[in-house]
Formats: C-alpha cells, structure tokens, sequence
C-alpha cells in the first residue's frame, strides 16, 4: 500500500509490521517521532508489544538487552547525546550477540547544542560491535528496518539503521508499505533457544577469563564476515519479495557503460542531492559518477575496491568528524584501496557538519575542486564559512 | 546455590543469597549487576546458582529486570519472579537512576540490595552505604568518612513501592519470610540485606553473623518493613544495647575514639526514635 509517510514513522510503521515485542526508548529530539508513534500503536492495542518508559537512555538499551536476553524481539530509538550515554550498554548488546535493532536518527552533540543531522554520534559508535547501515529516503528507512531485524537474527549481532536529523526523520514521503503477510513471510518469529529460561537455567555474560575472552571476540569478528556475505542474498531476497533492492555499496553511473573521470561517494540522505547534482554537472559537461555507500558495519572493503577502483579521482563528502584526522568514510575508504596497486586519488571532504545544509552548489563545487587540485595531503572543508 | 563458588570464607553476601533462594519459588530469573557477586557465582562456563542469572553492567539492575520482565509478560510466563541482586553500590549509587525509574513505574519485580557498606569487589572503596567513620581505601584513616549512610529504605518508600523491609543475615527466618511475603505481592518490591563483608571490614571470617545480630541488637541497622510508602512495621524491639561492642569489633573501626563513638550513638538514638514514629504513625 502506498502512503504518504514522515521518515519517523516509517520507522515505527516498519517495527509494527516487524511485530516486535519489547519496546524501550527515551525521548530526544529528533528521535521522538519514532517513539511517540510507537507508544500510541502499543497504547491502542494496534501492536501486541510491551513499552518499557525508562528513565534513561542507558536505562532503555538495558531494558532491551535484558529482553531480548528472555527472548523477545526487541526495538529502540535514539540519537546523539542519548546514544552518546548508550554507549556502554552498546557493547554490552553486541557481546550479548543479541539482535537488538535500532533506529538512530543523525545528529550533532553539544557544545554548543544543536540538533540538526551530522553522522559522528553513530560513527563514533563503530567499535562496539553494532552493524551500521546510513539511509538516503524514506523508503529505505522503513526497508532498513525489516531487513535489520532479519540479518541481525541470522549472524546474531545488534543493527543500527542511520538515518538524517529532519532530512529523513521529519519529511514526508510517498511510502510502499509492504502488507503484513508479505513482511511475516520474509521475517518469521525470533525463535532464540540460548534464553533466560528457569527450566533450563544458566549464567549468561559472566566473568570470561583471558582464557575465553578472545574466542569471544574472534566469533564476532566472524559474525560480522557473515554479514557481509549474507547481506547480497538477504538484499535480493527483499528485492524478490518487495521490489526494492539495497546493494550495499551502489554505483550510479552518469552515462550507463561510460565511466566519468571522479568518482563521488556520499553517505545517508545528501546521496539524494548529490543525485541532482549530478544531472547538473552533466549539463554543464562535467560527468561524475556517483557511489552511494550504504552499509559501514561490516565493512564492504572489497567491494569498496572493486568499485572505486577504476577511477583516476574518488571524492568523499563526510557529514561527520574524527578530530584530529578527518571524516570517517573517507579515512575507510583510503584503508580500503590503500592495497592497491594502482589506487585512485582520494579527495575527502567534510561538509554539513550540525545540519550546515549540503547544497548541490556545495556538491558542484567539491567536484570542481577535487577535478582541478592536486591530491590533496589533509581533509577539504566543503560549505564552510570565510 | 551450590557447592563452588568463589566468596570469601564467611562472606555475609553468600550467606544472604542462601536465604533469598530459600524464599524464592521455583521459578525466578535474576539480573546480576557487577558487584562481588559477579565473581562468587563463577566464571564462564560454570554457575553457582541453579536459577537463569543475567550478568549486566553495573548500573543497569533496575532496567534491566524491567526488560526481563517485559519479554516474560510478553510470553505469558507471568507467574516466574524477576529478581535483581545487587551491591550496595549498584544500588544507592550507580544503579540509583534505574532502581528510581523501576520502582517509579512499579515494575513487578523483586530488586534486593546486599549491603556490605563498601564496593568491596573493587577493593574496599567507599559508597554511599558507608557509615561515618569508616575507612575504606577511599575514606583511609586521616580522612575517614564524615556523612551519614544514605538512607535508602527512605528513598524507596518515597516512591510508594508496595513493599520494602530491611533484612539481616543473622536472622534467617525474618530474612526468608521477608522473601516469600515479597514475591507474593504485585509491583516493585526492595530487600535491603544487611551482609558483613569479614575482608573488608577487617574481622575473622566467623565473627560474621554475630556482628550482623549486634548490628541489629545495637539498633544500627534495624529490622521494618515499609508497606505502601507509609505503613512502618519494626519487626524486632531490639535490647538497644551501647555500640561501643560492633565497633571495637572491627578494623575498619579502630582509629575511632570515644567522642566519635558517643556521637554515632546519638545518631542512632535519634534514627531510632525516628523509627519508632514512624511506626506509631502506621
Ligand atoms: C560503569 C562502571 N564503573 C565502575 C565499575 C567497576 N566496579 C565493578 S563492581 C564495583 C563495586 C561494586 O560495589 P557494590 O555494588 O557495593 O558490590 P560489592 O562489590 O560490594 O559486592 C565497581 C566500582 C563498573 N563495573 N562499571
Ligand atoms: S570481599 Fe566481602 S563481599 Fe566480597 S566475596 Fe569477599 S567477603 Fe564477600
């Protein structure tokens, strides 16, 4: 069915339809959307879930883990400060092996506050064990969603789904909402059997000596292997079933068969302007192609290199920072071409930090720049302020 | 509990548990945040319970058996008891927040506290359960603890939780009764054990249980419980002796000289009375 949706509530339309069973969430702009919508469905008898109102975020993503720990299928939202506080309880879902999935919704942390869309809440979040996925629309958000919950139960290892503060989480879109029976035949119940369970009593989590520990560690490691081979067969089975397909790293070409002289790579919702910025370009005589790289945990190296490999040029626009290095996909993606032979030159800009708005003026202009320099030795600053 | 686990000799907390199991009905789960008995239940892959046990992070006993209890309910497995065990520091101080929120929301479980007045699994620092003029590697001798122990019973009360009491390993037909009157009522329920922890607060492993009945006897930690918020009940009109006796008991408490000793008696005095008042008013 298709429906004009806002992003939030393509998020909690898609874990309704993922008939989650414990829901537990704390509210914070611009996540709130998301969890009012879900307290309404719960309220109103529309979804057969419990809502647990915790007093913290920390609080929510301990409630979900001991959840999910009794065996329900469990969901929560959040965003900047409130997963910047999660953090410890991140590691704990992932070292738990739970599948966990989340909607976390882009923003900016403080000083000075700001809640607009910039991506270093999650990333900074990389190393805890969460897969991560980065959304361009609305559609994609609610899509996100269902396929999280199914990869995430398959390799046992919690999901993130990313998606822009108000670009995403506050826009209304026209929405194909799959039916019911078509979502339970791609998502069956959670069937864990590794539970709380008092006939079948054991110690979950405990101390785990020098002696365990790494194997733990290394089976994660191979969780997230498996992720990323599953992920193609998982995306085509949805595409089978939906007629939607998410590869994990798409190349959308300026000419089919034609290869442009940059490649441009672009994460979460700028992908869409970054679409007409391209068409643009194209007018004026200036073909670019365009990388839109979706999943960032696990990372898709190889297919990474096998995309970006051909080219001369490869620009990144980062809505994030790590200080004192630069944005996060590009640091990535240099590591991940950096066994190559011959490997295209790498131009990483950051732009659109707190919400600062990426323009196709800004893509035009990252493209010219990345076109007519040099290689250049530090990041680039797109968009920003003389 | 069986035989294997890795507490101390005399431990009060092991003890405590005992007594918790005893008054449980056959079907509990507990949530363990970190505290000493994160180690006394035993290493991965062996348990020292018989019981499901969910090891967390250590400020997370009270949402975290709010999320056990949320997927129980869920499936229908309404009748199996949710039970949090926790430090006195995983509950006055760390876990505080989410014990609040629990306890606001009347979550149905049971959320027990041993209190061994110190984060003993980190080597004896101070919490909020400290008594004045104890030393711990945090409040050592040249600057022993001045504020009083945080009065946590109070603080659970004025949440208007069903019920809550204080218990005693010295006394484990109060302690199991307690248990047992806990799990058969609906909404959130504390227990707040009172356990000696003999390494650190610097006694003989076999003095434990004395120390606890004289910590009663003494007054220093009383027995009531608390019903809705406002029914006191003192379940022992205790001698009242001097605390003179619990305190040279211990090393925790040598350096502590008469005038220190005379006004720990008057706080006592006056929490007493209080009590009593309290009582009368239920
Ligand atoms: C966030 C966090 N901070 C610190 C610690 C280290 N830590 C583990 S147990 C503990 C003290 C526990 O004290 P208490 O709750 O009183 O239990 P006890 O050890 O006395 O049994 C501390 C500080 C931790 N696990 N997590
Ligand atoms: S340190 Fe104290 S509380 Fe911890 S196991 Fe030893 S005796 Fe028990």
């Amino acid at each position: 069915m298709r429906r004009v949706l806002e992003g939030s509530h393509a998020v909690s339309c898609a874990v309704d339809l993922a008939r989650v069973q414990v829901i537990s969430a704390y509210p914070i702009t611009p996540q709130t959307h998301i969890v009012e919508r879900l307290a309404e469905l719960v309220a109103d008898g529309v979804l057969d879930a419990k809502y647990v109102r915790v007093e913290s975020e920390h609080s929510a993503l301990a409630a979900v883990i001991g959840a999910a720990s009794a065996g329900a299928r469990t969901f929560t939202a959040s965003s900047s400060h409130g997963l910047a506080l999660m953090h410890e309880m991140l590691h704990w879902a992932a070292g738990a092996r739970l599948p966990v999935v989340m909607a976390e919704v882009n923003r900016a942390l403080g000083p000075g506050w700001n809640i607009w869309a910039d991506q270093t809440d999650s990333l900074a979040q990389r190393d805890t064990g969460w897969m991560q996925v980065y959304c361009e629309d609305v559609q994609e958000v609610l899509d996100s969603i269902l396929l999280a919950y199914k990869l995430a139960e398959q390799v046992s290892l919690p999901m993130m789904v990313a998606l822009d503060a108000f670009f995403l989480s506050h826009t209304y879109e026209p929405v194909d909402v799959p039916d019911q029976q078509a979502v339970d035949a791609f998502l069956p119940p959670w069937t864990p059997t590794e539970i709380l369970d008092t006939r079948d009593p054991r110690a979950f989590h405990q101390l785990a000596s020098p002696d365990y520990y790494m194997e733990f560690r290394y089976k994660m490691q191979q969780a997230m292997e498996e992720a990323l081979r599953l992920y193609p067969a998982l995306d085509a089975e949805y595409g089978g079933r939906f007629g939607r397909s998410y590869p994990m790293v798409q190349l959308v070409p300026f000419r089919e068969g034609a290869r442009a002289p940059l490649a441009l790579v672009t994460t979460g919702s700028v992908t869409g302007t970054a679409r007409v910025a391209q068409e643009e370009l194209g007018r004026r005589g200036t073909p670019v192609d365009l990388v839109k790289l979706r999943l960032f945990r696990p990372f898709p190296q190889a297919e990474v290199r096998r995309v970006l490999e051909p080219y001369e040029r490869v620009a990144v626009i980062d809505r994030n920072l790590s200080f004192g290095y630069g944005g996060i996909f590009a640091q990535e993606i240099q590591a991940a071409l950096a066994r190559l032979e011959r490997r295209p030159a790498v131009y990483p800009f950051v732009a659109g930090l707190g919400g600062r708005d990426i323009t196709p003026q800004t893509i035009s202009a990252v493209v010219e720049r990345s076109l007519g320099e040099a290689p250049p030795e530090d990041l680039l600053w797109a968009g920003l302020k003389e | 509990m069986v035989s294997g686990h890795l507490a101390c000799p005399g431990c009060g907390a092991a003890i405590a548990m005992r007594f918790l199991l005893k008054g449980l009905n056959e079907k509990a789960v507990v949530a363990l945040p970190a505290c000493c008995w994160s180690i006394i239940a035993g290493p991965f892959p062996y348990s020292a319970l018989r019981v499901p046990i969910l090891h967390t992070a250590f400020e997370t006993g009270g949402a975290v058996a709010s999320g056990i209890r949320a997927a129980l309910d869920a499936r229908g497995e309404t009748e199996t008891q949710v039970v949090t065990w926790a430090g006195d520091g995983g509950t006055f101080d760390i876990g505080l927040q989410a014990l609040s929120g629990a306890a606001e929301r009347n979550e149905d479980l049971l959320y027990v506290c041993y209190d061994n007045e110190a984060y003993m699994n980190t080597g004896v620092q101070a919490s909020g359960a400290t008594p004045p003029g104890a030393w711990t590697t945090t409040t050592p001798t040249g600057s022993p603890k001045r504020t009083r122990k945080k009065d946590i019973m109070q603080i659970l009360a004025a949440h208007r939780i069903p019920y809550a009491a204080t218990a005693s390993i010295a006394y484990p037909e109060d302690l199991v009764r307690k248990v047992q009157k806990a799990v058969a009522l609906h909404g959130t329920k504390f227990l707040h054990i009172y356990a000696t922890c003999p390494t650190g607060w610097k006694v003989a492993s076999e003095v434990s249980v004395r120390l606890a009945r004289l910590a009663v006897q003494t007054r220093i930690f009383p027995l009531y419980e608390v019903e809705d918020g406002e029914r006191y009940t003192i379940n022992l009109e205790p001698v009242g002796y001097l605390v003179d006796a619990y305190f040279e008991a211990q090393g925790r408490f040598r350096h502590l000289g008469r005038e220190d000793l005379d006004r720990i008696q008057g706080q006592v005095d006056r929490d007493w009375d209080r009590l009593k008042a309290l009582a009368r008013l239920g």
